[in-house]
């Protein structure tokens, strides 16, 4: 019947779908790549076959009942109600299923819990809407956020191979090296999830979750947030390249020199049009999200910044905000996610653009003497 | 208790009152499970058409119908219009109609508080609902409103939320009192607690587990409330509170509350089998037995719902290990259920089609229950498509078909008439098929890594989801031909006998139908 079932819903959809879409039928979990992952595929496989035989005795005898005990067949009802020792049998056995079900499932959790004697640490944490990397060990880091146009979103172009599933700036581990993750969040509460991994974990304000994996093969892995973190939650994927060790660390020195360029950024002498260009850049992946690319924003949640009284009157009112967020509202601290470049670019940016035309700049610099007077 | 009885129904021998002031003044049991369930089926299509919106959106990748704010308003609304308005509803309704009748006594205990718990929740929902026309939208958090996305970044209207669902605790814990007053007090004379029919003792311990819960979700909005408006830090860690607490806390509400949604089905589903099997019941005791042991297990295994938080090793390995356990008693039911069909003399009229489905479908919604609980599986299937497919088939065929099972049951019972049985068939299949349809693939869409709560998606998810919202509309198109049929069966049809099914069991089948306005003011004998 299932087979006959997937070719009639397959009919279907074929007809139904344009022949674009790169769909395909997958119906069950892929054992992934690591080996965490690959125990949790076979646990599941070990439950989901257990199901499958309960289903089929439990089933058989009811549609044996309902074939054969017809009261239109004239079949005559027989009349016990009880039978201790069945009674107690299927007690005892789905019990004795379960213990045998429960012992290596504890043996894979205990695994899972063992985040010890790792080789590399990152800390990722979860902001509305994108993820943070931080190498703890060699002081860089960056944000990792959707980098599927919003043309593809809203229909106006064709959509890509990794639709929904691609970012800017993937985060990138050593392969066949075992790698702790320390997870957080900045706001609510998200959770990183990496399927062909088998790692997923709650980033929580406030709290410092561990986990870990050990990837064998290079590649790119795709996941997705999983915890429900407001509007933007479908849109704020998990991509993961896998590279060999020597790979991993020239890549890692190539980030630190760049992160060194990028603290010398803050002495350079800024132009109101450099800060702009920039400005425009770093809006729109830190602030068009909420308060929109045309700085309309959507009140009441995320006010407007186009004519608005912070953007266009007192310059310490506008930075104080920027660098230290409003509390009870979602408007997030950001003098620890953006450098002072990015700081200064992004405040001169809202007092230029959309109109607001103040004509006013504030430098890098600035930004760094006013994070040093708090 | 008996005097308190007979002054009532001295007092009231006319029958009822017209116009308006009948139901808002009734306290007449009937009336009132009448309105508890024609409001319930008024909250089922308001959370069925906000369904539909949600799989209108999903039907294709991309955004086309609604923006992602208003698709997790979609989504919150849903699950609590469903489950507090439609099924919770539901089996109050169906309670205050049979319960009286089932224990042989002449209305609920409390009278008057009953007709107050009714009238809460129009006002509840009401609240609730006018949260989508306010400024900043209705909630959008999800029906489990985790902290801090429901408090620092809640919108608005969250206040209201908060009270709505204060309203209704305050109902549903009124209807668990009257619900326990009554049984325990109001059983005919001979009505031993052992010879109690089942949907009487499930509805008995679901009324505990009520009392017991519905505080602790009061308790957790109010938590909410200070933080949202009186600077409290319950869940704000940058105050020195904590995010998880409210988890913990919810869910010690939340998983109790699963059961109450599934149990007073449990009970009704065991007497609509034998009654078309024409067999006694098997196992009454063990059924019993186990009605009991899944309640208690039940607040020992919220943490189940949060494997992947970090809780330590050891309460991992508990609470997979309790969840584990509760099949054992799930299954004690579904094999009794099973076993009293086996050699019965069956027929399928619609209230046993929709009984046999429940069985079917509410055990494989226990298999993923099972599978879920495996705790290293579940860091895979957590907050995916899994789960929804997994609660889906636990509430849908399972909560949803006991319900419609009882009212096909019952209804000759209340109407006097006999429902269109080709209609009420028609009813089943399209349902059976529609629900199928839309619930099975999301097992899959889950398993290949969907998660849930997103309004638009990666590509290779793209079919399931479309044959996903085909089965959701067709489900949600056949319910208006339930409406349809229960209209029809009010305004005529076939005369019903007092006792229309002949394997039927039980005092409601003693009384004429339609059940008079009063019914048993005196008690009848029970051997």
């Amino acid at each position: 019947m299932r087979v006959h079932a997937k070719r009639a819903i397959a009919l279907v959809a074929g007809l139904l779908l344009p022949a674009v879409v790169m769909a395909d039928w997958t119906m069950n979990m892929t054992p992934g790549v690591t080996g965490t992952s690959n125990e949790i595929f076979s646990l599941h496989m070990t439950i989901l076959w257990i199901c499958v035989a309960i289903g089929v005795v439990v089933f058989g005898v009811m549609f044996w009942s309902i074939f054969a005990h017809r009261k239109s067949q004239g079949y005559k009802p027989a009349n016990f109600h009880e039978n201790t020792v069945v009674e107690v049998l299927w007690t005892i056995i789905p019990l004795a299923i379960l213990v045998a079900m429960a012992v290596p499932a504890t043996a894979t959790l205990m695994d899972m819990y063992d985040t010890s004697e790792s080789e590399v640490d990152i800390k990722i944490t979860g902001y509305q809407w994108r993820w943070q990397y931080e190498y703890i060990n060699d002081d860089f880091g960056y944000f990792s956020g959707l980098s599927t146009p919003r043309d593809q979103i809203e229909n106006r172009q064709a959509k890509g191979e990794n639709y929904l599933l691609e970012v800017d700036n993937p985060l990138v581990i050593p392969v066949g090296k075992k790698v702790r993750f320390l997870l957080t969040a900045n706001d609510v509460i998200h959770s990183w999830w990496v399927p062909a991994f088998g790692v997923k974990k709650d980033a929580i304000p406030g709290f410092i979750n561990e986990t870990w994996t050990r990837v064998d093969e290079p590649g790119t892995y795709r996941g997705q947030c999983t915890e429900l973190c407001g509007k933007d939650h479908g849109f704020m994927p998990v991509v993961v390249k896998a590279v060999p060790e020597e790979e991993y660390a020239a890549w890692v020195a190539e980030q630190k020199a760049a992160a060194e360029a990028e603290r010398q950024l803050t002495e350079k002498d800024w132009t109101l049009e450099d800060l702009m260009a920039r400005g425009e850049k770093a809006y729109a992946t830190a602030c068009a999200s909420c308060h929109q690319a045309d700085g309309t924003g959507m009140p009441p949640a995320f006010p407007a910044l186009k004519g608005s009284q912070i953007a266009l009157e007192d310059m310490n009112a506008h930075i104080d905000i920027v660098v230290n967020g409003k509390s009870g509202t979602a408007m997030q601290a950001f003098g620890g996610q953006l450098s002072e470049v990015d700081l200064a670019a992004v405040i001169t940016y809202e007092r230029n653009a959309w109109g607001n035309n103040t004509g006013e700049m504030v430098t890098p610099k600035e930004i760094f003497d006013y994070k040093n007077q708090q | 208790m008996s005097a308190v009885a007979d002054t009532h129904s001295q007092e009231h021998h006319h029958g009822p009152v017209k116009g308006i002031s009948r139901w808002l003044l009734t306290t007449n049991h009937k009336d009132i499970g009448s309105m508890y369930l024609i409001f319930s089926f008024a909250m089922f299509l308001l959370g069925g058409s906000m369904a539909m919106v949600i799989r209108a959106e999903l039907f294709q990748p991309g955004l086309q119908i609604v923006q992602p704010e208003f698709f997790n308003q979609m989504t919150t609304m849903h699950g609590l219009i469903m489950v507090f308005g439609a099924v919770m509803p539901a089996f109050v309704g169906l309670a205050n109609w049979m319960l009286p009748l089932m224990i042989g006594a002449p209305d609920m205990a409390l009278p008057r508080m009953n007709n107050w718990s009714f009238w809460l929740l129009p006002c509840a929902f009401l609240i609730l609902v006018s949260t989508l026309f306010m400024e900043g939208g209705a909630p959008n958090f999800g029906w489990t409103f985790y902290a801090p996305l429901s408090t620092t970044y809640g919108p608005p209207s969250t206040t209201f939320f908060i009270f709505a669902v204060h309203i209704m605790g305050v109902s549903s814990i009124m209807g668990a009192i009257n619900v326990i007053a009554t049984i325990l007090n109001m059983r005919a004379p001979g009505m031993t607690l052992m010879k109690m029919p089942l949907f009487v003792w499930t509805w008995l311990i679901t009324a505990f587990l009520l009392i017991a819960v519905m505080p602790v979700l009061a308790g957790a909005v109010t938590m909410m409330l200070m933080d949202i408006n009186f600077g409290t830090s319950f869940f704000d860690a940058s105050g020195g509170g904590d995010p998880v607490l409210f988890q913990h806390v919810f869910w010690f509400f939340g998983h109790p509350e699963v059961y109450i949604m599934i149990l007073p089905a449990f009970g009704a589903i065991s007497h609509i089998v034998p009654a078309f099997s024409r067999k006694p019941l098997f196992g009454y005791a063990s059924m019993v037995y186990a009605v009991g042991a899944i309640a208690l297990l039940s607040f020992l295994v919220w943490a189940h719902h949060m494997f992947t938080v970090g809780i330590p090793l050891a309460g991992q390995l508990f609470f997979m290990y309790a969840t584990l356990l509760i099949a054992v008693p799930t299954g004690v039911k579904v094999f009794n259920w099973v076993t009293t069909m086996f050699r019965g003399s069956l027929s399928f009229e619609a209230p046993m089609l929709f009984a046999v489905a429940f069985i079917i479908l509410f055990t494989i919604g226990g298999f993923s229950g099972l599978m879920l609980a495996i705790a290293p599986a579940d860091f895979q299937y957590h907050d995916t498509y899994f789960v929804v497919a997994h609660f889906h088939y636990v509430l849908v065929p399972g909560a949803i078909f006991g319900i419609f099972a009882s009212a096909y049951f019952w209804l000759p019972k209340w109407t006097g008439h006999m429902y269109d049985e080709t209609l009420a068939k028609t009813h089943f299949w399209l349902s059976f098929v529609g629900m199928n349809l839309a619930f099975f693939p999301m097992h899959f869409l889950g398993l290949a890594g969907m998660p849930r709560r997103i309004p638009d998606y990666a590509l290779q998810f793209a079919d399931f989801n479309m044959v996903s919202s085909i089965g959701a509309f067709m489900f949600g198109v056949t319910q208006l031909l339930f409406l349809f049929i229960v209209v029809k069966c009010v305004r005529g049809g076939e005369k019903a006998a007092a006792k229309p099914w002949d394997g039927a069991e039980g005092l409601e089948w003693t009384v004429p139908s339609p059940a008079p306005y009063h019914t048993f003011s005196t008690p009848p004998e029970v051997k």
